[in-house]
């Protein structure tokens, strides 16, 4: 048997596949939360609940409606990102004059009210979510066995972050987005809507979360408290990469998924942690993040 | 940095500890003969976790209304401190005011290491980084020996306080814990009328001009950090002896939103809010423990009606109402 590092090379290799799943998710949570953050200024402690959502808006539409994964891939993530604009018009927008504190608070007891609904709806039990059939099975790689369904995820992911990334760089959206950024005063007096660009990029935000609920349904179990927990680990990544820059948020994620799956292989006591640690370890060293740009 | 109780529309009551009206003190005495006489209306057991939450709210007010900085992590020192003081009781048969003690000098340490490094960033990173470390003392606590995982310390002796004051008498429990809280609260309202406590509300108005005046903010800020740390212990400590028992339940994050609500729901930088915070939610989950409701959804719907109208709190409102004002509650501005 092939060993590396005096680990089997099957084994190292599995590790690094589920730290590329992980960090999949880790990048797709914290680009949302960087893409709200840029102009909003307000950290969606909902984005976990919204995670959630986006899983179980599709098991619900699966149980009720016979709509297969394919749909509901695009499905969920609009009912969620229409849930969530509507929520920043009636409610979260109330709260911009303020200290951005009050919208973390604001999202806090959001994500809380909507996990302890579907908690009290569906209990705390996961429930299954089938691979799509197209995608079900696994390939031999030669050197290891891969179940498509997880390298389709780590694809797909790729792919959402790189689009969102051109949305926001390339097209004319993205430019009055990080002109709004800049100085929203101004890019209204132009005449954009900016208000409605904060909605938008609200929705937009949750239905992103939304979108990794969905691809993460047939691996994890679908449950209530399946965001709550990511969401601190987002939160450290965020820190961590500093929300300065998209594609820092999304490179930190992967970074900092594999790290965890390696450290699973070579001090498996460690893998809860060693996010945390990474994350105090280059806050001592550069306070503003890896790519932060205000320390 | 603008600060949470201190923005464009939202102006807190002005604090009456600097200067105790007439109106004050009464309202302090007949609050402190009610808690006195209080066993003989209520069950003790209600009472004393009543005081634990109100100690630690009031203890994270120290750092949220007095200082702006908004700690996402209070459930380490809390719950770490409810672990030390059950360890030491439990395992090495430590008088409870020792065992106590140590919870303290622990949650202080903790806040230590905890503060010196999320000071290094302001506001929203600031929550961020203390939720992420403390959800790190989470795991640790899971994994760790002493805690024993998910049982978590049970059945702890309350031992006897001074060698021969026998705690497991319910009376005799109830007004140690009531010392406890006079005595933490005395320590909070001497230090926020303190030249130390003065400079701190000078970092919350004004971070920049505090450093500009000569003042090392991070110092400052890192001494309020462990103060409240360590009195968060304090009513996490007594709290194990309380109920006998240290679990994950006080460690895990959703220890610290449950604090956050109390000081919110009470008003965030008043001295005796979060006390009235904390009896609200206490109230409500003993209220709601014999349903099957879940108090999240509450408590979460709480939370967002505190932020959206109701940011003074109820003791804020009451400040700047006109009966407050009355009363001599001036309400700044």
């Amino acid at each position: 048997m092939t060993m590396i590092f005096g680990i089997p090379i099957q084994a190292f290799l599995g590790q690094l596949l589920i730290g590329l799943i992980n960090g999949s998710f880790y990048a797709l949570l914290s680009l949302g939360l960087a893409v709200i953050f840029g102009l909003l200024r307000v950290i969606n402690f909902a984005h976990g609940a919204q995670y959630m959502l986006g899983a179980f808006v599709a098991l619900l539409l699966l149980q009720y409606f016979g709509i297969n994964y394919w749909l509901a891939l695009i499905v969920a993530p609009v009912i969620v990102g229409v849930l969530g604009a509507i929520i920043e018009r009636t409610m979260l927008s109330r709260l911009y004059k303020l200290d951005h504190l009050y919208g973390l608070l604001f999202t806090f007891g959001l994500a809380l009210t909507i996990e302890g609904t579907f908690r009290y709806l569906y209990g705390a039990a996961g429930q299954p979510y089938s691979v799509p059939s197209a995608l079900a099975g696994g390939t031999n790689l030669g050197f290891m066995f891969l179940p498509i369904y997880r390298g389709w995820v780590v694809v797909i992911s790729l792919i959402a972050c790189i689009g969102t990334w051109l949305l926001i760089e390339k097209t004319k959206l993205g430019s009055y987005l990080r002109a709004a950024t800049e100085n929203a005063v101004l890019v209204q007096a132009f005449g954009v809507n900016v208000p409605l660009l904060l909605t938008f990029t609200y929705g937009f935000g949750a239905a992103l979360a939304a979108f990794a609920g969905v691809l993460a349904a047939p691996i994890y179990q679908v449950s209530p408290l399946m965001g709550s927990n990511l969401i601190i680990v987002v939160f450290a990544v965020v820190v961590v990469g500093g929300m300065g820059s998209i594609m820092g948020a999304i490179i930190t994620g992967y970074m900092l998924g594999i790290t965890e799956g390696l450290t699973k292989v070579f001090y498996p006591e460690a893998s809860n942690i060693v996010i945390f640690v990474i994350m105090a370890i280059v806050l001592l060293i550069r306070p503003a993040g890896l790519f932060g740009r205000d320390a | 940095m603008s600060h949470v109780a201190h923005s464009t529309n939202s102006k807190p009551a002005a604090e009456p500890g600097v200067k105790i009206t007439t109106s004050a003190t009464i309202f302090l005495l007949a609050g402190l003969a009610l808690l006195v006489v209080a066993p003989l209306f209520f069950y003790p057991i209600f009472l004393m976790k009543l005081l634990c939450f109100a100690l630690f709210a009031c203890a994270f007010n120290l750092l949220l209304g007095y200082t702006g900085l908004l700690s996402f992590g209070h459930a380490t020192f809390f719950g770490g401190a409810a672990y030390f003081t059950a360890h030491a009781a439990k395992v090495w048969g430590w008088t409870p005011e020792l065992a106590v003690l140590l919870g303290v000098v622990g949650a202080a340490l903790l806040g230590l290491v905890m503060g010196f490094v999320a000071i290094r960033r302001q506001g929203i990173y600031f929550a961020m980084i203390t939720l992420a470390l403390s959800q790190m003392f989470f795991f640790f606590c899971l994994q760790a020996g002493f805690t024993q995982g998910e049982d978590g310390i049970q059945q702890v002796p309350r031992g006897y306080l001074l060698g021969f004051i026998d705690l497991s008498v319910s009376t005799n429990m109830y007004y140690f814990v009531l010392g406890v809280f006079v005595i933490g609260l005395v320590i909070i309202w001497r230090f926020i009328n303190s030249p130390f406590g003065m400079i701190l509300k000078s970092i919350r108005e004004n971070e920049a001009r505090a450093t500009s005046l000569g003042y090392s903010v991070a110092h400052y800020k890192l001494g309020a950090f462990v103060m409240s740390a360590a009195l968060a212990g304090l009513a996490g400590g007594v709290k194990s002896l309380v109920f006998q028992f240290a679990t994950l339940t006080d460690v895990a994050w959703q220890m610290s939103g449950e604090v956050i609500l109390m000081t919110l729901l009470g008003g965030i930088g008043t001295l005796i809010g979060p006390i009235f915070g904390a009896g609200l939610v206490v109230t409500l989950q003993n209220y709601l423990a014999t349903s099957d409701f879940p108090v999240t959804i509450i408590t979460g719907v709480v939370f967002m009606v505190c932020v959206l109208l109701f940011r003074r709190g109820i003791i804020g409102e009451f400040y700047a109402s006109r009966v407050g004002r009355w009363l001599g509650f001036e309400h700044r501005h």
